[in-house]
């Protein structure tokens, strides 16, 4: 475990000097690994460790973007404090899709269905706002100060991303180690068993929802003030759904690692890939790419690439227990 | 509220409904004998729209005759996913078994957007802006043809599922697999042919609905949507659910937004409630009766 420990602070030191090294494009692919690693790990805490599958988690990206927008445009607060109170709004909404889904023992499908509707539901309201553009989009006009989280270039936004990552890690090896954790582990398992041991499984998936939603919504911050153009179409789609669960699948749902290492193995190659396909018009191939790896990935390595990882790294982490 | 509106609402709804139980009979198919749910339906639909369009761009043969080609091409994709992807995700758990298909939906749209563009198109086929008048009502022909078309299909499935031989099959692997297998019973190809039959399904109303509506690559998702709306309204492996849901699902979507926009007018809120949300009012329908009644109108008991 101290050797895994060890590697990974390596790796943290080489990742906080590299900005002295890359050039802006590198940096920028950088930044989405580190975006879609959060997203993934927030998400992983619902559905990697708890079992619950949801297909709707553009929903809360985009509540955290829209309303860090609006609580910026009518009250003046920064991103800074206006992204916690996106998040307590995507997690109150999380807590209601829970509370559905959960007290009336919705699973496995009928639960990804009822995610489903909540999301697009949302994108449609959105959709129709005249505050948000309606169907042109929102264009954000930049105003560069680390106070309004713009920046006019890419450094800060690596390490704010970085950061992010940084902070997803430890929320989620600290829930793990929990109680709750151990909890929400008991009760993907074997729910009844765990109900019947005495866990209270509506509790724990709802703290779990929450979590989960809570951290999926401060990425909207982030995504509103690097991008400045949000629209319901992108940001709020299925399609966008399926971008945020992909890295954690094939890195490994329910471990601390995956998303992390899913982010790193596929995202530069959607990035490159993207403006490639596109310069040779091709709009579009990749996600034909990304759809067969998806299929590939649950028909060849079901539990992620991490647990192929594990068995060819044991030798170097000698003396760890898996986790 | 202009009752007239509402009624012609409530005509073309329950007409583009006929299509919509042909959609979800094909899922409800799928989900009745594989217990898989095709998450890449509305995707496969709109390969059979893009289809029918082709041959009415090429020969300019009408779509309600191309459809045929949109089922054949199809129930041979259908034959072949089932065969390569699905066969392999029976025994999955259900977590797993979501998202290889949802890998297939993204292929499907996006590879439909490389080979027909990213635009909306809308054919002009025939009898487009043709309509029959009844009374104070009017019917689009094209719409008409559509309904008549799709309700004879599903008729046909129907009677070939109770008849034949290999319908028969079908309908005992749905009931037991084991079962089947033991008595000599294909199993695989059961499956991959009811598997088929389903993508069928779907392609020919992709077909019918060419003249109806325009096309684009992105459509498919909507349409997936709605075919498990309707499937879990009406219960989920339940083929007379699928049909009872897509009438309701049609007329809801057509007659919800005018009716809402008249309540909001009632209560004295200013408020418009847009024909390009109507999929909300669906969407409403399906955490209610997700709520109230998971195993849907005309299912069985709670699995």
């Amino acid at each position: 475990m101290r050797k895994l420990y060890l590697f990974l602070l390596l790796a943290f030191l080489i990742l906080l000097v590299l900005p002295k090294v890359m050039s802006s494009y590198a940096l920028g692919i950088f930044i989405m690994i580190f975006f879609y690693a959060y997203l993934g790990q927030s998400w992983n805490i619902l559905t990697g460790y708890t079992g619950v599958i949801s297909l709707g988690h553009s929903l809360y990206v985009g509540i955290g973007a829209y309303m860090t927008y609006l609580l910026t445009l009518t009250l003046g607060l920064p991103p800074w404090i206006g992204m916690w109170i996106g998040g307590i709004c995507a997690g109150a909404v999380g807590l209601v899709i829970g509370f559905f889904g959960f007290r009336f023992g919705l699973k496995g499908v009928y639960f990804v269905l009822l995610t489903i509707s909540f999301a697009e539901i949302g994108r449609l309201i959105v959709l129709h706002l005249k505050v948000f553009g309606s169907f042109q989009g929102l264009f954000i006009t930049p105003h560069f100060s680390a106070v309004n989280f713009q920046f006019k270039d890419n450094v800060p936004y690596y390490y704010i991303a970085l950061g992010y990552v940084v902070f997803s890690l430890i929320v989620v090896r600290l829930l793990e180690r929990s109680k709750i954790g151990r909890y929400m582990v008991a009760l993907r398992e074997e729910e009844e068993a765990a109900e019947s041991l005495g866990v209270d499984v509506f509790k724990y998936k709802m703290i779990a929802i929450f979590i989960s939603a809570f951290m999926t919504s401060l990425a909207g911050a982030f995504y509103t003030n690097y991008l400045y153009y949000l629209h319901p179409s992108t940001m709020m789609s299925m399609a966008f759904s399926i971008e945020i669960i992909l890295r954690p699948i094939i890195g490994g749902m329910g471990t601390v690692l995956g998303p992390v290492i899913g982010s790193f193995l596929i995202t530069p190659l959607a990035e490159i890939s993207r403006t490639y396909f596109a310069k040779a018009g091709y709009e579009g191939l990749h996600l034909v790419i990304y759809g067969f790896l998806l299929v590939a990935v649950v028909l060849f390595f079901p539990r992620g690439v991490i647990s192929y990882m594990k068995k060819a790294l044991s030798p170097l982490l000698s003396g760890e227990k898996s986790h | 509220m202009n009752l007239n509106l509402i009624l012609q609402l409530a005509l073309s709804g329950f007409l583009l409904g006929g299509v919509y139980s042909l959609i979800a009979l094909g899922l409800s198919l799928i989900f009745g004998v594989m217990r898989v749910i095709n998450f890449a339906h509305g995707e496969m639909m709109v390969w059979g729209m893009y289809v029918a369009y082709t041959i009415l761009l090429w020969t300019g043969v009408d779509p309600f005759f191309s459809f045929l080609v949109s089922a054949i091409i199809l129930f041979i994709l259908g034959y072949l996913l089932q065969r390569s992807v699905v066969n392999r995700i029976l025994d999955f758990p259900e977590a797993m078994q979501v998202l290889p298909l949802v890998g297939m939906a993204m292929v499907f749209e996006n590879s439909a957007r490389l080979i027909w563009g990213p635009d909306y198109i809308s054919p002009q086929s025939k009898f487009a802006l043709s309509s029959i008048s009844l009374g104070p009502l009017t019917i689009d022909t094209p719409r008409l043809m559509a309904f008549s078309i799709a309700i004879l299909i599903t008729v046909l499935v129907l009677v070939f599922l109770k008849k034949t031989d290999m319908g028969k099959s079908i309908r005992a692997a749905a009931d037991n697999r084991l079962g089947a297998f033991l008595v000599g019973t294909d199993v695989n190809k059961v499956y991959a042919v009811c598997f088929g039959i389903g993508t069928a399904c779907v392609g020919s109303a992709g077909g019918l609905l060419v003249p109806i509506m325009p096309l684009s690559p992105y459509i498919g998702a909507p349409f997936t949507l709605i075919s498990f709306i309707i499937v879990i309204l009406g219960g989920m492996g339940s083929l007379t659910g699928a049909m009872v849901g897509g009438f309701i699902i049609g007329v809801a979507e057509s007659i919800g937004p005018e009716v809402i926009t008249n309540i909001f007018h009632g209560l004295g809120v200013d408020l418009e409630f847009p024909h390009t949300m109507k999929q909300v009012v669906s969407f409403f329908i399906l955490i209610v009766i997700l709520i109230l009644r998971p195993q849907g109108l005309f299912g069985g008991k709670k699995r």
